[in-house]
């Protein structure tokens, strides 16, 4: 086990490069509704349960096929109002069991991207073979379902090992090249994107995906009023609006058909939505387009000026030779 | 111990990875491309259950203990009294406001109650409203792994105690936590049930399949019931009350443009029968009940129109 995963160095949000998004606007806002399959009968994972009673975990599994059987389409049918198309955080069995919703997205020039097979199989204890045969399943199912080379990952159920990241990149360039696995919504340490420090030396970026603004967050951890969790959007978006009138900011509203779509919870997602597309500075789009657009005109201009802060800082300069080897 | 090189091979097969559900007990199919339902009352029914339970003070918590149970070392006074306290007072208050705004509701009711509480009982039997089962007591929990034998003397003796302390056939069961075993909806098929609100996963009924016959899966909100937003999530009486009315406002939206829906509300004397929760479950009623197109009725009355409409 290591103290820092080595995915990237420090890089303070002062005096970086300026970012600019397409057509002046100063916030890439972003939707990524998972849709997930759990299984009632997961094998055991030895390191993390899947339901708090033995099967059949009625109240957990019932909820959870609430979001596909109902909440779905109250969901798409909200974004398409607003002109959001959905970057898919997808279970991809989901594509087997559900192909109706799979259809429906598609229809929508909706993105889809990993978050492995099902929601109740967890990275821990997998070997490198392994880990790597699930994601290589995973982005092989998107692509014989949509016909999309999978550019992004969120591992299933928040659950990785210290390779995941590495592993993801390669086996999608081992499918499509650099069009595939080129970013991860896995990491919480930034409001804009930033280079990521894999073994391969790919290019490969982190998109800003929010775990404080992700409704189960916010609605089972936190345990948040739905009429807050609405402010807490518009609140998010006003700061990140702000600042990106000096340097582009990234706003993303992580989903679930089984939270954000109940009745009693709508509403105060559909207003904060009618807020944030209601600003003429906002570029509306999907994790991929924003991970393209980064790594087309920031990702060199961004790696530099790391680079020159781990310099500038006047200590041991090790991490900037560190930094240039890895990207060599 | 796990082995720490790699996870057994089953962990990447995937046996039910194909169309539909893993499992048998019901068919995959979105509520948006059902056939809709239409009531003839009205557009968007309100279904409000009142579950009546026991609590037991020297509970055994086998093999979980129940939500909302005795949490302190024994005799835990505090919790068996504030429970007792619904079934005592706050049940009068919640009738009080059932029927000022001509609410038809359900009783769902822990079969040991109708022994502690015969007055109740008759009192419940007098006004004729649906009683639906609701296991012995909520320390009595049917699980995955139970003998089914044990499970089957458990379903019968609750049912049968229930229909005998209130001369009805019925017809519902709720789980006690809404948590049963793999046997649960066989054996309550085989004892007369006819539907059961444990599932979670739909906003209209549905068949669910058991090897003694179908059942109806009547969909009762977990996520609007007073203890899960109030207890559980600690959200205000002013919030509970907000999140109901922002549910009765989409459900009627969308029973509007895609036919018939239920706002199914599952609430407890001991929570909202307080005195300064009371005020809130009425202010909701007002809300409710004001809108032209909603009506109330009981379970069993929804049913028959959903089964109707299959026909």
């Amino acid at each position: 086990m290591k103290s820092d995963p080595g995915f990237y160095d420090y890089w303070p949000y002062h005096q970086r490069p300026q970012i600019q998004w397409p057509n002046g606007a100063k916030l890439a806002f972003w939707v990524a509704p998972n849709i997930e399959f759990y299984e009632l009968q997961p094998p055991a994972n030895p390191y993390r349960k899947a339901w708090p009673q033995p099967a059949p975990a009625v109240p957990g599994y019932s909820i959870r096929d609430y979001g596909n059987r109902v909440g779905h389409v109250r969901q798409m049918a909200l974004l398409e109002k607003y002109g959001v198309r959905g970057s898919v955080s997808l279970s991809t069995a989901l594509c087997e069991h559900h192909p109706e919703i799979i259809a429906m997205c598609a229809e929508r020039n909706w993105e889809f991207f990993s978050h492995g097979i099902y929601n109740t199989r967890y990275t821990y204890g997998m070997s490198d073979e392994q880990e790597r045969d699930m994601i290589r399943d995973s982005i092989e199912t998107i692509h014989r379902h949509t016909g999309q080379k999978c550019a992004g990952y969120l591992a299933p159920a928040l659950s990785h090992s210290e390779r995941t990241l590495d592993h993801f990149a390669e086996v999608g360039s081992e499918l499509f090249g650099d069009e595939a696995g080129f970013y991860t919504c896995d990491l919480f340490h930034d409001d804009q994107p930033t280079p990521i420090r894999l073994r391969n030396g790919k290019r490969f970026v982190s998109v800003p995906y929010s775990l404080e603004m992700n409704d189960t967050i916010a609605y089972v951890v936190n345990k948040v009023e739905p009429r807050r969790y609405g402010q807490m959007l518009k609140d998010n978006f006003d700061r990140l609006y702000l600042e990106g009138a000096e340097s582009g900011t990234v706003m993303c509203i992580p989903t679930h058909n089984y939270q954000v779509s109940c009745p009693h919870r709508l509403r105060a997602f559909e207003e904060a939505l009618e807020y944030i597309t209601g600003h003429p500075d906002v570029w509306v789009t999907t994790g991929r387009e924003i991970a393209e657009y980064y790594l087309q005109h920031y990702f060199d201009v961004a790696r530099t000026d790391i680079a020159s802060k781990q310099v500038q800082a006047g200590f041991d300069n090790t991490g900037a030779k560190t930094e240039a080897q890895g990207h060599a | 111990m796990p082995d720490f090189s790699e996870l057994d091979p089953a962990h990447l097969q995937y046996p039910q990875r194909q169309y539909g559900m893993d499992h048998d007990h019901y068919d995959w199919q979105m509520l948006s491309q059902r056939k809709p339902v239409q009531w003839p009352q009205g557009k968007l029914a309100l279904w409000v259950n009142v579950s009546l339970q026991f609590f037991p003070l020297n509970q055994r918590g086998k093999p979980f203990p129940p939500a909302a149970g005795m949490t302190m070392p024994y005799p835990d006074l505090r919790h068996f009294s504030l429970r007792d306290y619904g079934n005592r007072v706050g049940i009068f208050r919640i009738l009080r406001a059932l029927d000022r705004y001509k609410v038809r509701p359900t009783f769902a009711v822990n079969a040991e109650l109708a022994e502690r509480a015969p007055y109740l009982l008759h009192l419940l039997r007098e006004r004729g409203d649906e009683i639906i089962a609701h296991g012995w007591n909520m320390d009595s929990p049917h699980y995955g792994g139970q003998p089914v034998e044990m499970e089957r003397e458990l379903v019968e003796r609750s049912i049968d105690t229930l229909r005998e302390a209130t001369g009805q056939a019925v017809r519902g069961w709720l789980s006690p936590g809404k948590i049963h075993s793999e046997n649960t909806p066989a054996l309550l098929a085989q004892r007369g049930i006819e539907y059961f609100c444990d599932w979670v996963n739909d906003d209209m009924p549905y068949r669910f399949r058991t090897a003694s016959g179908d059942l109806w899966a009547m969909p009762l909100s977990t996520e609007l019931e007073d203890q899960f937003i109030l207890r559980n999530n600690l959200h205000s009486e002013r919030s509970y009350a907000e999140q109901l009315e922002d549910a009765c406002d989409l459900l009627l939206a969308e029973s509007r443009e895609q036919g018939g829906r239920i706002l199914a509300l599952n609430i407890h004397p001991w929570m909202l029968g307080q005195p300064h929760r009371i005020g809130y479950l009425e202010r909701v009623l007002a809300y409710v009940s004001d809108k032209a197109e909603v009506f109330s009725a009981p379970a069993t009355e929804l049913l028959q129109h959903c089964a109707a409409a299959e026909a």
